[in-house]
């Protein structure tokens, strides 16, 4: 209970540990905490960096995505008035094709007749030189008559 | 001793008394074998209880806080570093509200005090025999002594001597600061020309002397007087066991709920001269003028 030389050991030890802890045991243990706090920090600045990231991504997409909607809408309308155009045209052609026929059916038609009538003529003229021979019983100069005949040919 | 009845006074007696080694009257040197011899040996002498036990919970600390410190990284912590980080985390949140100056020396001190004096007072919470039955059955078997003659006083705030030193080297610090800050003009100023007009200086110088003065010692005789009277009540509780069959097991639970207690006690003394060294320290750094 009385005070004597444990005083100045005392005072000795604890100068040592404070020397010690100022040295070896704070330095360390600060410089880990300010380096964790700061590590925290930048962990924290990365992840609302990336969150931000992530949302003008997903703007990005959906834009994009909207983008490529009209764009298939646009070329859908394409196709279609494409397509309808088609059938048009080919409607057309169709009708232009079966007239085209038609006509030069008709054209064929007018021509056989003609033929016919050609042909149908110069029987008639054959037939009407067989007759009046037969009827008059003497050869006709054909030379001389067949002038008239044949005025009576067309006149058919 | 256990064998032994022993009075209460003796039991008392037998736990208060360090076990001092230094010079007898006669000249030869040697341990105390009772508490006159102790007194009688004067200044020169050692309490080799206060010292070992101080020391080894100092170095205990030191060991403990170094693995600490070299394991520390930035990334996730163990359990032992991040006890150690919260200990240091506490002290440099207290250091950092309290201290408005820029030392280096501050933290590390205030670290050291607060984890040391909580370890030296937290011995007190160990059995109150177990400590001194183990240095006496080490004094007779080891060493040959007489066991009625070997003290040991486990906890080394109960010795004034361990408080005073840690007082003592904050005073230092504290002066050693002042005049450095201030100057030794600054310094001395502060004592004479404070708080009544100059011309009233040898007032002054008496009443700043004292407030001076009385910052270590209420610093150590607080820490002292406090787990002095704790260790107290522990020893009477422990003569309470041999009082019978109502008031044995009555003691035993009072122990408990006085360790109990008692770890809030020596919690805060720890902290209260934390925080009074790091205030004695900032008022130290200001300067006033």
């Amino acid at each position: 209970m009385n005070i004597n030389a444990t005083i100045i050991g005392q005072a000795i030890a604890f100068v040592i540990f404070i020397a010690f802890c100022m040295k070896y045991v704070w330095p360390p243990i600060m410089q880990a905490l300010e380096e964790r706090k700061k590590k925290i920090a930048d962990s924290f600045e990365a992840a609302n960096q990336a969150a931000r990231e992530l949302e003008l991504a997903e703007e990005k997409a959906a834009q994009t995505l909207r983008e490529s909607k009209e764009h298939a809408a646009q070329i859908i309308e394409q196709a279609n008035k494409r397509a309808n155009q088609l059938i048009d045209e080919s409607k057309e052609q169709a009708i232009a094709d079966g007239k085209r026929l038609r006509e030069a059916a008709q054209a064929e038609i007018e021509q056989d007749v003609v033929r016919a009538k050609e042909a149908l003529r110069a029987q008639v003229s054959a037939l009407a030189f067989a007759g009046a021979e037969k009827i008059l019983g003497a050869t006709i100069d054909e030379k001389a008559h067949s002038e008239i005949v044949e005025q009576l040919a067309k006149e058919l | 001793m256990a064998s032994e009845t022993i009075s209460s006074s003796g039991y008392i007696k037998h736990h208060l008394q360090n076990l001092t080694f230094g010079q007898h009257a006669d000249g030869s040197w040697g341990f105390a074998h009772t508490a006159q011899e102790a007194a009688n040996m004067g200044f020169w002498a050692i309490n080799v209880d206060t010292i070992g036990m101080s020391v080894l919970l100092g170095v205990l600390m030191m060991w403990f806080f170094r693995r600490a410190a070299k394991k520390a990284t930035s990334g996730v912590p163990s359990g032992l570093v991040n006890f150690a980080e919260w200990i240091v985390e506490f002290v440099d949140e207290n250091v950092r509200s309290s201290f408005t100056g820029r030392n280096p020396l501050v933290a590390p001190l205030a670290l050291t005090i607060f984890v040391w004096v909580f370890l030296m007072n937290l011995v007190d919470d160990v059995m109150v025999d177990l400590i001194p039955q183990i240095a006496v059955f080490v004094g007779e078997h080891v060493f040959g002594a007489d066991p009625h003659h070997v003290f040991f006083k486990a906890v080394p705030t109960t010795d004034p001597n361990a408080t005073s030193a840690m007082a003592l080297v904050v005073f230092a610090l504290m002066v050693f600061y002042g005049i450095k800050v201030k100057g030794l003009g600054g310094f001395l100023g502060e004592l004479a020309f404070q708080p009544f007009p100059k011309w009233l200086f040898p007032i002054n110088l008496v009443l700043e002397l004292v407030s001076l003065i009385s910052k270590p010692v209420s610093l150590s005789l607080r820490l002292f007087g406090n787990i002095y009277a704790g260790e107290m009540i522990f020893i009477l509780l422990a003569i309470m066991f041999g009082a019978g069959w109502i008031l044995g097991p009555l003691s035993g639970l009072l122990q408990i709920g006085w360790a109990i207690f008692h770890i809030l006690i020596i919690a805060l003394q720890a902290y209260v001269f934390m925080m009074l060294t790091i205030v004695y320290l900032d008022m130290a750094h200001q300067k006033h003028h």
